[in-house]
């Protein structure tokens, strides 16, 4: 009997591993041996960068599928290696998420099969850059803030306010934050200015950074033409930012904690604040193929990213907040509640997490700027027009 | 006593084939340029069909989306303010690299043609491309460390109390920022430094390729060193220099990585390419900047061509 079911399964599973699945999983079959995962670089560690931070041995060994990698430096490029095909999952952020749902890329997922997705942050839980409609096209990875970094010499009292790096003014030590300034080189850093207007202008009527009108849109290029005079240098590269806090005599600049954490660790004289405006920040789902060769194998790891240390060792490497609070306190990993308040944990409420702005948006048909101008317009400023 | 014929009859394959060359040597010459013209033509010349192609499409205002329907309006954004700025600030760029790179060049390639001798020709050659055998991009980083506020030519400037020279640079209008390593100025430094063997070694084999007999001659009938170098050496050299320049130029042209390090990050055209396929999608304006330095470069090559740069060829 036994023996049935298994045939049963195995070719059940065999029919949706040769033919494209629509509809979702109705039952975890036995592992199809591999699994391939697109990912931002440092998140599927097994150990190969620091004996310390491994969460796929332990899972390979359970499971007998084997994972394998394909790291990826944008999401245009995770968009992109999804739409050819041949991997199984990717670890998108909201800004890659909802592209690949609308372009079909993803398939549904069956929460029921992931026992733990209930010990999710109720906040993620349905999260809008993940579920549509109701259904469910991920399962949350990891997410973390935007925050501002700051030079402790240069700042004794935290910064209360992103002004520092948005309006022309001495900074505590006397000097002009002229030239000492920094901030991201992407268009999505046209949220952070829409973000600052929010607070300090709200006549703008400004509801999501994501979603602006023509007004609001072009009230947050001029604050980011200001910026331009103010800044020396756009950052995207996370080590060419900590040179430059190192060696630049840069003093504040909207960062990531792991620039934070590796910049304290080389005992250099830094911190980050949550700003009284609130932050940006992103949120990262793993998303499964709509034609996955390894079904089974994906919803074990689902199961395992929410589970198993994963989500405590992750944060901890890539300075990140675990999906599962409970992984902040319950010892699993090398995760402290202290970690987690220094990576921002405590402020989810306070973030504005990435979406690609459409068009289309809660303003109405066609009533927000899209991305491709936020894409032109921020190289022009950039080009200090 | 038997007589081999004075034709032999065909031993195989090969002696057929061998025949068939003989009776059609346009068969073997198509045989030996089939796969490089494959090559040219499909791979090569076929994707830069595919980009022309792509830049006569545009992007939907309000999808996002590629229109694959024949457009001019792609080509129309090219001249909105910021994106000629974008093609300005690179030709610009483009123009004070290879002027800085010929004059330094020049000098070093002229001494390690015509003087040097023996040993010290070896250590001109290995002094000039040993920085080519490493990776450029430790190379400009490097130099980021070089430049940076609190690098070390700042500390020797200190040191030296000459500073002012540094600052006088920074406060140049268009190039002011807080150090050399977010200034245009160190943006064209470090394009100097990674492109000068480029112009080197064309100019070094033009000038080795100058016959002593000439310059002689040239003795001979009463001209002076100044004369000679002007009326003979120079023309002489112009091909060399001009293919040194048509490296410098083009190679600034499409570079992105050291903008992206060194500088203000203010756009050039192949960062603008790199962001605008990438992050944005819009494949078609893309494909229509990259069209520009290929229209420079025709320009550039027909100029050098009716200054007589290729007659040597």
């Amino acid at each position: 009997m036994n023996r049935l079911k298994l045939l049963a399964t195995s070719a059940l599973s065999l029919t949706i591993a040769t033919t494209p699945v629509f509809a979702q999983l109705a039952s975890i079959g036995p592992g199809e041996g591999s699994l391939s995962i697109v990912a931002w670089a440092g998140f599927i560690e097994r150990g190969q960068t620091d004996p310390k931070f491994d969460w796929v041995t332990d899972f390979e060994a359970a499971t007998g599928c084997k994972v394998s990698v394909k790291t990826a430096n944008t999401s245009d490029e995770m968009v992109a290696l999804m739409n050819e095909g041949g991997f199984d999952m990717v670890t998108a952020s909201g800004d890659a998420s909802l592209r690949l749902v609308a372009g079909g890329r993803v398939q549904p997922i069956n929460i029921d099969l992931v026992p733990s997705y209930k010990e999710i942050d109720e906040r993620l839980q349905n999260a809008p850059w993940h579920t549509v409609d109701g259904v469910h096209y991920g399962v949350p990875y990891v997410w973390g803030p935007n925050i501002l970094a700051y030079r402790t010499d240069v700042f004794p009292e935290p910064p209360k306010s992103w002004n520092v790096v948005f309006e022309p003014m001495d900074l505590p030590d006397g000097k002009p934050n002229q030239g000492r300034v920094q901030a991201y080189d992407g268009p999505i850093h046209i949220a952070n200015a829409a973000q600052y207007l929010m607070h300090h202008k709200p006549e703008l009527g400004i509801k999501s950074p994501y979603e602006l009108n023509e007004d609001q849109y072009k009230a947050a290029l001029d604050l980011l033409r200001e910026q331009r005079k103010l800044t020396s240098r756009y950052w995207h590269d996370a080590f060419i930012q900590i040179d430059d806090f190192k060696n630049e005599g840069l003093a504040a600049s909207g960062s990531w904690p792991f620039q934070v954490n590796l910049l304290k660790a080389d005992g250099v004289p830094l911190a980050s604040t949550f700003p009284q405006e609130g932050v940006t920040g992103w949120a990262d789902t793993s998303m499964l193929h709509v034609n996955a060769k390894s079904p089974n194998c994906a919803y074990m790891w689902f199961e395992h990213q929410l589970s198993s240390k994963l989500q405590s060792d992750l944060s901890v490497w890539f300075g990140a907040n675990p999906s599962v609070p409970a992984a902040c306190t319950d010892k699993r990993g090398m995760l402290t509640p202290e970690i987690c308040t220094a990576n921002g944990s405590d402020d989810f409420e306070k973030i504005a997490f990435w979406t690609t702005p459409v068009s289309n948006c809660s303003l109405g048909e066609g009533a927000c700027v899209p991305y491709y101008r936020w894409v032109s317009d921020y190289i022009g400023v950039i080009g200090g027009r | 006593m038997s007589r081999a014929p004075a034709i032999l009859p065909t031993r195989g394959a090969w002696d057929r084939l061998t025949g068939l060359f003989w009776r059609r040597p346009g068969v073997l010459l198509l045989l030996l340029i089939a796969l490089p013209l494959l090559w040219l033509g499909v791979v090569y010349l076929g994707s830069l069909a595919a980009l022309l192609l792509q830049s006569f499409y545009s992007i939907d205002e309000f999808s996002g989306m590629v229109k694959e329907e024949f457009t001019l309006s792609t080509y129309a954004e090219l001249f909105r303010a910021q994106n000629v700025d974008i093609i300005l600030r690179t030709l610009f760029m483009a123009a004070a690299v290879t002027l800085a790179s010929a004059v330094i060049a020049f000098p070093i390639a002229y001494y390690a043609a015509r003087h040097a001798q023996g040993a010290m020709k070896a250590v001109c050659y290995l002094g000039i491309m040993l920085p080519l055998w490493s990776s450029y991009l430790v190379k400009v980083y490097a130099w980021k460390l070089i430049l940076a506020k609190e690098g070390i030519l700042t500390w020797a400037a200190a040191g030296t109390g000459t500073s002012f020279v540094i600052d006088g640079i920074l406060s140049v209008p268009g190039l002011s920022s807080s150090s050399l390593s977010t200034s245009p100025f160190g943006t064209w430094l470090v394009f100097v430094y990674v492109w000068l063997p480029y112009m080197i070694l064309p100019m070094q084999a033009a000038l080795e390729r100058v016959p002593r007999s000439m310059i002689e001659a040239s003795a001979d009938l009463g001209a002076n060193r100044g004369q000679t170098f002007r009326t003979v050496i120079l023309p002489l050299a112009l091909p060399g220099i001009i293919a040194g320049s048509i490296f410098t130029f083009s190679l600034t042209l499409g570079d992105y990585i050291i903008p992206q390090i060194i500088g203000n990050s203010a756009n050039f055209i192949g960062m603008a390419v790199y962001k605008l396929q990438g992050t944005a999608g819009n494949i078609p304006l893309a494909a229509a900047f990259a069209v520009v330095p290929i229209i420079i470069m025709v320009i550039y090559l027909t100029i050098a061509r009716k200054m007589g740069a290729f007659d040597a060829l």
